[in-house]
């Protein structure tokens, strides 16, 4: 089974109108929801049971998050679309809001009435002009047809979406950064606790998803908690987007069931290009731990099993490198990557990130010194749980995990001067 | 514990709001002013940067950041932080097209070196450099979200995925 | 309250507080660079990760609230791990060059880098090298030294109410400073070199000066508004270095103003007086102590007591004005006055017992609403204003009737502006409005005194503050008796804000004409300033005054002092001074003498003198205690300051602050609308002797020269350029002034300020004057 929720416009001609939506099933779940008046804890407690968990990389249990908002707390509360979507290797939201925007639309729309709010924001990353027409059309479309705005179909429910555009900064990923953001500051995360249930959007209690969650919402209501959560494995529950890219014959994005095994995965995307070996994988996104290609034909993509072999499911973004790929190098490019995108608030993330990249940088370039692994090692584990948001956490793991599993060919270049592969 | 949720606005507001830029960016920018509450005129700080970049040809100046300020009641130093922040904003000209490379992970594993040796052959500038004739500018980017078109580039509003160096020479053959 | 423990030591904390707070209070110390405690908490240094049982990774102790049983562990192997490691990436971008920092050996860095750091560097590349941007005379930078701690962004944005330095740039290209080069205008500026915990903001007067082990420190109190700004004096070899704050939380808390903490080099300036002087043959001569002394007792036995006039400076010691008061009592004459910048005295007889803020300082920031008239509080007293500015943050509202559209640090609710002699009916609409005594004045109120009045009668707590422009007014009687009745009403307090750091004590000892020490009358009452102009006395004895630039009018003070014999006891020299005055006697300023200031909340502030006064000069009270016995005067035997002080203070015992006014018989207003009206504030770097001659501050954009004001439309109608030149005539003084077209200036008025150079021919701050284009 593929293609069943967020990509399930996606066989259809013109799979982003309005029509084909409705010709699936969609708004089926918010016309419910509004004629029987659900009780917004029953919606929340179908979220719950789903297993639906975050889909941008943390994996936060959805339900568990919209259940935090304080309802009946006077006053504005608001549901924020995380689209910022920036971790190398993931291009998913992007295809929802091309293909599929009103799933998300309407993703929306139940958690702001499930939480009692009556707007929110769709973050969409500034790079992404296409998509973002794509997303305005369709909100233009569900106005029209009275699925959006004041007394949504007469039911006294109204609600207003509004789009922002990013203007390029990865950590806006990060939801309170691209709460600041949106509050027309620099993007640079906020100390938790408050959580943004509680001090969000503009002080107010806050829901802020990504896109894949919110378009998961919909076909959770409408066909069943239990339907949604047995499609995948225990605590992984549904299907999810796998945004396979690199070294693979067929590229792109594959909603499948959590739990598949990563061989079938690498299959659908047709293998690997010209019969190489697979040599690494990145499972989740730049930022979690790299494995090694025959550790990962034994895993299966959902969040234990990937934990269990010390990485994480992430975003979904497998970045698969066959045997071509020196791995110095592209730890170099990922390490430079954080250097660049760190927001530079907090010390050990502004300076460590700088500080890791120069090293690998030089062992890259033939200049590293044998001291040089146990440095970056040290390095990364100051940087390690010390920051204020999950970004510095992101930049260490890979250099860990890189020399982990990699050392040897680190140690050939320091020794050699040159690269092995 | 205090909070930051007070938006930054300036205690002396600049009143002649309509000397500002031109009627068409004022319009273009109160849009986005509309989507916000009416207190946190500053949420369209970004827009505001993006429509007067756009405006201006690719690139902000003091003038118009101060004016951006201006208009949105917003310290000086605020927007300045804002504009010095995100990538999208250039404080020097970048060409008539600015064609941003992708050379992250998923990109450079599929070619962008080759793609970039390319265009620095075809158009003798290196990363953020301009040709002399001001057609085209160079800039280096992180991951684009379309990593399974990789490589990858985008020029303007547009995404060119799956590139070869003949994809390339068509696409920049393409552009005035 | 819960109880936490720390590092095996129970302690209690209030509940909710942050750790940071709780060990603090407990005196156990946590590294800390970006934590402030009035500050908001950012937790980005990562330098207070302390170990918290059951958390996995080391949590920051600014942004961890207490909770029951909370144990918690600073010093062990993770605490330590973790602020090692914080301090090691904090270093491999600073300089290690502590030696040539002006910070070196009280650098926060330097000083947690002995507990935290290590000896080897495990960097080896490059260092981040930032290019310095001027941000003007009062603040030095060093960016390249910054650990962007963020402190002095927040200052701007919270406590100066202006956000100037910024953090531009991410990641490690983020840069502290403002981005674009400009100088930093806020008042409270230089507070954020004491927040700076490394050598990247220090102060640019002293910079290079001294090292910090080579200053004694001395407590002080700050001596150039109403406040009394706690302070430490630094002083290496009989020279003050710098002034930085001493943390007083009812006071100033930790913050100082630009002008308190610069003004010392005031001190420094060529024309101090050194050697007492007197007019042989015309001219002015160094004489010697005994000499002038017996000149000036001859001078004051030979003068009948009622053709003296005593001006006393507002700002002088309290020992100062009170044997000042003593001296020309004893003399058999009451012409005594301090209140120099004042020019309407009919309120005299209503005058309460003694003038305060009506509120302590704290109950500023607790107001709901403030009406500030004639008043330019930012700038006249910052600290004050920094409590009014709290108040707004708490949603309080405050609201002016002022001559002109000052800027403030916040938003008014209502800003009235209007020509000064418009302000009496503004004043009297927000009475009628409310139903008070408008003073016979008829006004229809409209729809800002309405809103005034609203608001202060819906404030559980509030205050109409009466400021500088107020006392210059020439209708001050009418505007106090109408801020009063205005109070009354609406329940709320009211207060004169003055800019003397001693007007209360002047009150208090009797250095007004109508009252003798202790607040009884006096009887007979003498001669307010205002007479002792109009009708010239034969001598004038004056201490700490400045003919010139101390006054209400300098016309008219000029030319009634430079006709009459003049005693001055002061600082500095002036040309005019050495051309106009008879006998001269140096005594020492600020921090050159012992002293008490009483502020505007009454509370009297003792201060030791922590430098000797240069030359011969010598502290006024010792100056005017000989005076004492050489005009055979008794109660001139006190042995130091202290005996002076507890001799004045016991002469005021039983008088508390109090605003009490009484009937005033005269309320027909002096002020009518003319052609051209004059608005003439005093600047803020213009107060006192002291502050004019500090050369920082007169480099900076709050230091206005000599301009004239005009709004676009006045300019025009007198055909007027812009950057053109007007001369401006004044009764029969005359001037020219280049011209600024300024729009926050009302029709019909000029803003020319009084005590700046060039302005000495004119007469008053506020009247009618005449405008020409040049």
């Amino acid at each position: 089974m593929v293609n069943e929720v967020c990509f399930r416009t996606l066989h259809c001609d013109r799979p982003w109108r309005l029509e084909t939506y409705q010709s699936e099933g969609g708004y089926e779940a918010l016309k419910m929801i509004l004629a029987e008046k659900t009780p917004q804890e029953d919606i929340i407690e179908m979220v719950k049971q789903s297993g639906l968990r975050g889909r941008g990389g943390a994996g936060f249990p959805t339900g568990l998050k919209w259940g935090f908002i304080n309802r009946t707390a006077p006053g504005e509360k608001y549901v924020v679309v995380n689209s910022d979507e920036g971790e190398p290797g993931t291009f998913k939201d992007r295809d929802i809001l091309r293909y599929n925007p009103h799933a998300l639309i309407e993703g929306i729309l139940i958690c702001g009435y499930a939480i009692g709010a009556a707007t929110g924001y769709n973050y969409i990353r500034g790079e992404f002009w296409e998509p973002y027409e794509r997303f305005e059309e369709a909100v233009t479309e569900a106005r029209e047809a009275g699925l959006l705005g004041d007394n949504i179909l007469d039911s006294g429910f109204g609600f207003q979406i509004h789009t922002h555009l990013g203007s390029g900064a990865y950590i806006c990923g990060e939801e309170t950064a691209l709460l600041e953001s949106l509050e027309g500051k620099k993007g640079q995360p906020r100390f938790k606790p408050p959580f943004p249930a509680m001090f969000g959007l503009y002080g107010r209690p806050t829901v802020i998803n990504n896109t894949e969650t919110l378009a998961s919402v919909p076909d959770i209501v409408r066909r069943g908690a239990d339907w949604f959560r047995e499609i995948g494995v225990p605590n992984s529950g549904g299907p999810k987007l796998f945004s396979v890219s690199g070294n693979v014959v067929r590229p792109g994005n594959y909603e499948v069931p959590m739990g598949i095994p990563f061989a079938e995965l690498l299959e659908m995307a047709g293998g690997m290009r010209e019969g190489k070996r697979c040599k690494a994988v990145i499972p989740g996104g730049s930022s979690v731990p790299v494995l090694p290609g025959e550790i990962m034909m034994d895993v299966t993509m959902d969040y234990e099993s990937i934990e269990k072999v010390g990485s994480m499911l992430g975003s979904g973004a497998v970045i698969v490198m066959d045997d071509s790929n020196c791995m110095v190098k592209v730890l170099e490019r990922i390490a430079y990557f954080y250097y660049e995108e760190s927001c530079g608030q907090c010390t050990p993330c502004r300076e460590g990130t700088g500080w890791m990249y120069r090293v690998i940088h030089r062992i890259e370039n033939g200049t590293g010194r044998q001291e040089d692994l146990d440095l970056l090692d040290d390095v990364a584990k100051k940087i390690m749980g010390r920051t204020i948001c999950a970004l510095g956490d992101a930049a260490a793991m890979p250099v860990a995990s890189f020399i982990q599993h990699f050392r040897d060919e680190f140690q050939y270049h320091i020794d050699h001067k040159k690269c092995m592969v | 514990m205090s909070l930051r949720s007070e938006p930054m606005v300036r205690a002396q507001k600049f009143e002649d709001k309509e000397s500002l830029f031109t009627r068409e960016v004022r319009e273009q920018i109160d849009t986005w002013v509309a989507k916000y509450p009416a207190e946190w005129k500053q949420s369209a700080c970004m827009p505001a940067l993006t429509i007067v970049q756009d405006m201006n040809g690719g690139y902000l100046t003091r003038d118009l950041m101060d004016q951006v300020a201006d208009y949105l009641d917003m310290p000086p130093i605020a927007v300045y932080e804002v504009a010095s922040f995100y990538s999208m904003y250039e404080h020097k000209p970048m060409g008539r097209h600015k064609i941003c490379l992708c050379t992250n992970v998923s990109c450079m594993i599929c070619g962008s070196d080759n793609i970039l040796e390319h265009i620095r052959n075809r158009l003798g500038i290196g990363f953020g450099e301009v040709t002399p004739d001001g057609r085209f500018g160079l800039k280096e980017v992180e991951c684009l979200g379309a990593c399974g078109g990789a490589p990858m580039m985008q020029i303007g509003h547009t995404y060119y995925e799956n590139l070869t160096p003949e994809l390339v020479d068509q696409i920049l053959d393409g552009l005035e | 309250m819960v109880t936490i423990e720390v590092d095996g030591q129970e302690i209690t904390a209030v509940s909710g507080q942050m750790l940071i707070e709780a060990t603090d209070a407990a005196g156990i110390n946590v590294p800390r660079f970006c934590y402030h405690k009035h500050l908001t908490v950012v937790a980005n240094c990562r330098m207070c990760l302390v170990e918290v049982e059951k958390a996995p990774k080391p949590l920051p102790a600014c942004a961890t609230p207490v909770s029951e049983g909370m144990k918690v562990f600073t010093r062990s192997p993770m605490a330590r791990e973790a602020q090692k490691g914080t301090m090691e990436f904090l270093l491999i971008n600073h300089p290690l060059d502590c030696p040539i920092c002006d910070q070196g050996g009280e650098c926060e860095l330097q000083d947690v880098a002995m507990g935290y750091g290590s000896d080897v560097s495990r960097f080896s590349e490059r260092k981040r090298v930032v290019r310095d941007e001027d941000i003007g005379t009062l603040i030095a930078t060093d960016m390249t030294r910054c650990i962007h701690c963020t402190r002095c962004v927040r200052f701007g944005g919270e406590i100066a109410g202006l956000r100037e330095l910024g953090a531009t740039g991410r990641g490690e290209h983020m840069r502290i400073g403002v981005y674009i080069e400009n100088s930093v205008v806020s008042e409270l500026s230089g507070n954020v070199i004491d927040l700076c915990p490394v050598g990247a903001l220090t102060a640019k007067p002293s910079r290079y000066q001294a090292r910090a082990w080579e200053m004694a420190e001395y407590e002080g109190i700050a001596p150039h508004d109403g406040l009394g700004s706690n302070i430490h004096i630094h002083v290496r070899r009989n020279q003050i270095i710098r002034v930085v704050p001493r943390e007083n939380e009812a006071l100033n808390q930790t913050w100082i103003s630009d002008r308190d903490r610069f003004g010392y080099q005031g001190l420094y300036s060529e024309d101090r007086l050194q050697q007492p002087m007197l007019r042989e043959n015309g001219s002015l001569k160094v004489v010697d102590w005994q000499q002038a002394l017996q000149a000036t007792a001859r001078l004051l036995k030979e003068t009948l007591p009622q053709r003296i006039g005593a001006l006393v400076s507002p700002s002088a010691t309290l020992e100062e004005q009170f044997l000042t008061a003593q001296l020309i009592r004893g003399l058999g004459c009451q012409n005594i006055d301090h209140r120099l910048r004042q020019v309407d005295f009919r309120g005299d007889a209503a005058d309460p017992r003694l003038p305060w803020l009506g509120q302590g300082v704290t109950d500023l920031a607790g107001n709901r609403a403030t009406l500030l008239v004639g008043s330019w509080l930012r700038k006249d007293q910052p600290m004050l204003n920094h409590r009014v500015r709290q108040s707004v943050s708490e949603g309080g509202l405050v609201m002016a009737i002022n001559p002109v559209a000052y800027a403030f640090n916040y938003d008014l609710e209502v800003d009235v502006v209007c020509a000064p002699s418009s302000m009496i009916n503004e004043l009297a609409g927000v009475a009628a409005a409310l139903g008070a005594d408008t003073l016979g004045i008829t006004v229809v109120p409209d729809q800002a005194h309405q809103a005034i009045a609203d608001a202060l009668s819906a404030a559980t707590q509030g205050t109409v503050l009466l400021g500088t422009v107020a006392i210059m007014h020439p209708d001050f009687s009418i505007l106090r008796a109408l801020a009063a009745g205005i109070a009354a009403k609406a329940g709320v307090s009211w207060g004169v804000v003055g800019s003397g750091s001693n007007d209360t004590g002047a009150w208090m000892v009797g250095a007004v004409p109508h009252r003798i020490a202790g607040g009884g009358t006096a009887e007979p009452g003498g001669m307010h300033f205002g007479a002792m102009l109009a009708e010239p006395r034969d001598l004038y004895f004056t201490v700490g005054f400045d003919p010139e630039m101390d006054t209400a009018d300098p016309a008219a003070t000029t030319a009634a002092l430079g006709a009459a014999q003049l005693i001055g006891l002061g600082s500095y020299l002036t040309p005019w001074l050495e051309q106009h005055a008879d006998i001269l006697l140096p005594i020492g300023a600020f921090a050159e003498t012992a002293g008490t200031l009483v502020n505007l909340e009454g509370t009297a502030q003792v201060f030791q003198g922590v430098t000797a006064p240069p030359g011969e000069a010598r502290p006024g009270w010792k100056v005017l205690r000989v005076l004492g016995n050489l005009v055979d005067l008794p109660g001139f035997d006190q042995v130091d300051a202290a005996q002076v002080r507890d001799q004045a203070l016991a002469a005021c015992a039983g008088l508390a602050p109090d605003n009490t006014l009484g009937t005033s018989s005269d309320c027909a207003p002096l002020t009518a609308p003319g052609d051209w009206e004059r608005i003439g504030g005093v600047p803020m770097y213009a107060v006192d002797g002291q502050v004019r001659r500090a050369k920082a501050l007169q480099e900076t954009p709050d230091a206005w020269g000599a301009v004239a004001r005009l709004n676009t439309q006045a300019a025009a109608a007198l055909g007027l350029e812009p950057n053109s030149a007007v001369r401006v005539t004044q009764g029969t003084g005359s001037a020219e002034f280049a011209l600024r077209i300024d729009d926050r200036v009302p029709d019909g008025c000029v803003w020319l300020p009084i005590a700046v150079p060039g302005t000495q021919a004119l007469g008053p701050g506020f009247g009618p004057i005449t405008v020409n284009k040049v």
